[in-house]
């Protein structure tokens, strides 16, 4: 993963709350390896009809070549599919800004190099009804944390290790190698206290079918 | 000093180092994978790093496991094949569909003893804070963290705010942890919890049972917490012991002595605390398109034009979505189908709850009921819950994922409506333009028996009566 300082880029509104990873990429398209590309995926149920047209008047149809998303609170929710992050990121965004995204979402952007900005709901709509009349060209600098749009200038809201990661296109495998001696004595230590954590056995070798627990209840 | 709370010593007790910028290494105890782990196994193979911890690594076959008969096509075919060569090159032990051990991954973890209280519990799916139902501090990741994970058995993560949730009062008849769940997701909203791990306490919390203390904890990932969890008492101990992969002998017992050193100290202070009434709590259903948008089952459909900005335009596209007219009573809503099934509610209790419903009556309505694991099922039909529902007209199959994420091929025609017991009602979820229900075993079965969103307790009463 290359890092990156600032982007410039065509903006469009995705003016929608709750943007779940199940509309980014339905499930249907996710045994694909990555190597074929995930970008005809992105929002698929929401840019084509059920005949897979486009639907022409959709934002991403409209400007097929912008890089940079605006949308509502809680973007990226629900399930840890990265998936979701390789479908923006194959069909080209690089920024999505919006109120507030999914926890598990949010890092796996920043480990595709997609950023995930945030900025507070009043900033959202004043954006959103300035790409009201089309996409305009806004410019990310991850440096000082400011998006340009037009002649205002806002700044996003990112936790400054990710920032980092972003900027430096760093490698969490590649860091961690560093530490192998530190996760060696954890481990040895770990050992000690918690036995049964790191030396896994099958202690009891039954089969099927129980359940000693929950009440015996028969309706 | 203010007392250190359940996560404060399970975090501690994970933490390799921490950086300057806050970020933790953490050991992770046990990682489990699925067939959606596919792309994390490409990523170490590209850089030709080996598993460093194969016997901490467990995999099982679920969300493409077929529920009838053989794979739907070959590309999930190919995705079941796939999870089991990568198991077997990095000498992973894996639970595939032959395997009697085999079932959706979060339930079969705690039944195989492989969750445990205190564990560190990493896994490629959102819903993995079902483990923290144990006292274990467990979150789902993204394919390059599980990359990570196999590639150092370890994950780096900033400490989450901690959150507490306190259930007074009891929950009512034909009311579950289902409901609790929904209920404070709707108060707080589907990110109401983000940024945070939930610690849920309180008599509410503690009467449930471990079946009911997993559908809660999985759910946390709904409100927008990545972990939720509740400290281990001695419901939690009886149902570990002798599982197949626990601790035995004078292991237990040590077990035992830590784990019971794991709750939250009496003066520990949370960064956000929530206080709900479970007495106040009716059966929950959903109207709308995620899992904040719940009302209890006795209320109207919302009308948008009694909302203000953003909420009302976001209630309009979801009511258009579901069809559905506003100020109608949800009990009027009609269905087409149900599923009882998924990681959040297809463990044996969940199958009683519903049973106790269906027996002697028949659905109205098609459906299918597919038990957590091989185990669930096996015990089902032990107890002869598989007759009761097939008696009642719904069909009873394998265990998977199978129609709650509808990657396998069991999906929710376009248009049509259904009563399901899984997580998400997201657009799309269980098939392009199905429309979902979220809610309890029970109450899917009401609705099957009724053919519309219905009160379950009015059939308890009935069976009462009778």
């Amino acid at each position: 993963m290359s890092g990156w300082h600032t982007h410039t880029g065509l903006a469009v509104a995705l003016d929608r709350e709750n943007v779940d990873t199940d509309q980014l990429i339905p499930a249907r398209f996710m045994s694909t390896p990555r190597s074929a590309g995930y970008g005809e995926f992105l929002l698929y149920d929401l840019r084509n009809d059920v005949y897979g047209n486009p639907i022409s008047d959709f934002p991403l149809n409209a400007v097929p070549n912008a890089s940079i998303l605006i949308s509502r609170r809680n973007f990226g929710s629900g399930s840890s599919r990265e998936a979701a992050v390789y479908a923006l990121v194959d069909y080209g965004i690089r920024v999505v800004i919006a109120p507030s995204f999914g926890d598990i979402f949010a890092s796996n952007s920043v480990n595709n190099g997609l950023l995930p900005a945030r900025v507070s709901e009043a900033e959202v709509d004043a954006a959103i009804a300035n790409l009201a009349d089309g996409a305009k060209e806004v410019t990310v600098d991850l440096t000082d944390k400011t998006i340009r749009l037009g002649n205002t200038t806002i700044e996003f809201t990112l936790d400054d290790v990710w920032q980092q990661k972003l900027i430096n296109g760093w490698d969490d495998i590649d860091l961690t190698q560093n530490h192998k001696q530190a996760i060696a004595a954890f481990r040895a230590q770990h050992a000690q206290a918690m036995p049964w954590a790191v030396q896994v056995q099958q202690t009891n070798f039954r089969s099927a079918g129980r359940d000693t627990v929950s009440q015996k209840h028969r309706p | 000093m203010t007392g250190r709370r359940l996560l404060d010593k399970l975090w501690e007790s994970h933490e390799i180092l921490r950086r300057e910028d806050g970020t933790s290494l953490l050991w992770v105890d046990r990682h489990l994978v699925h067939e959606g782990s596919h792309h994390a196994f490409a990523k170490i193979a590209e850089r030709g790093v080996p598993v460093a911890e194969p016997g901490l690594t467990f995999g099982v076959a679920d969300h493409y496991a077929p529920t009838r008969g053989a794979p739907a096509t070959d590309a999930i075919a190919r995705m079941i094949a796939m999870l089991a060569a990568n198991t077997d090159k990095h000498g992973i032990t894996c639970f595939g569909l032959d395997d009697p051990r085999q079932g959706i991954v979060h339930v079969i973890g705690p039944e195989q003893g492989l969750t445990l209280p205190g564990l560190l519990i990493n896994c490629g799916d959102s819903h993995t804070s079902t483990h923290g139902a144990f006292g274990a501090l467990a979150f789902g990741i993204g394919a390059t963290e599980v990359a990570h994970v196999l590639a150092t058995q370890t994950v780096w993560q900033k400490k989450p705010k901690a959150m507490r949730i306190d259930v007074t009062g009891r929950l009512g008849p034909g009311v579950g942890a289902k409901d609790l769940a929904l209920a404070w997701i709707a108060k707080l909203g589907a990110d109401g919890a983000r940024g945070h791990a939930i610690e849920y306490t309180g008599p509410a919390v503690r009467s449930l049972s471990m079946e009911g203390r997993m559908t809660l904890c999985n759910l946390s990932i709904e409100g927008g917490a990545r972990f939720g969890m509740i400290a281990p008492d001695e419901t939690t101990f009886a149902y570990v012991k002798d599982r197949p992969f626990a601790p035995g002998g004078d292991d237990w017992d040590r077990a035992v002595d830590l784990w019971s050193a794991l709750p939250s100290d009496a003066d520990a202070a949370f960064d956000t605390e929530v206080t709900i009434d479970a007495s106040e709590i009716a059966p929950i259903v959903t109207w709308g398109t995620t899992p904040e948008d719940a009302l209890p089952v006795t209320a109207t459909i919302p009308d948008p034009a009694r909302m203000q900005g953003s909420a009302a335009e976001r209630a309009r596209n979801a009511l258009d979505y579901m069809g559905l007219t506003p100020g109608r009573k949800l009990t009027e809503i009609v269905v087409d189908q149900v599923f009882i099934g998924s990681c959040t509610n297809a463990r044996i209790e969940d199958l009683r709850a519903a049973a106790v419903v269906l027996v002697g009556r028949r659905a109205k309505v098609p459906g299918i009921v597919s038990p957590g694991s091989q185990q669930v099922k096996a015990q089902a039909e032990a107890e002869g819950l598989d007759r009761i529902f097939i008696e009642a007209g719904l069909e009873w199959v394998g265990s998977g994922c199978s129609m709650c994420v509808a990657m396998n091929g069991d999906q929710v025609e376009p248009g049509k409506r259904c009563a399901s017991t899984t997580n998400r009602n997201f657009r799309g979820r269980q098939g392009r333009d199905a429309r979902t229900h979220l809610m309890s075993p029970a109450m899917v079965a009401a609705a099957a028996v009724t053919g519309h969103l219905t009160d379950v307790r009015e059939l308890l009463k009935e069976r009462e009566v009778a």
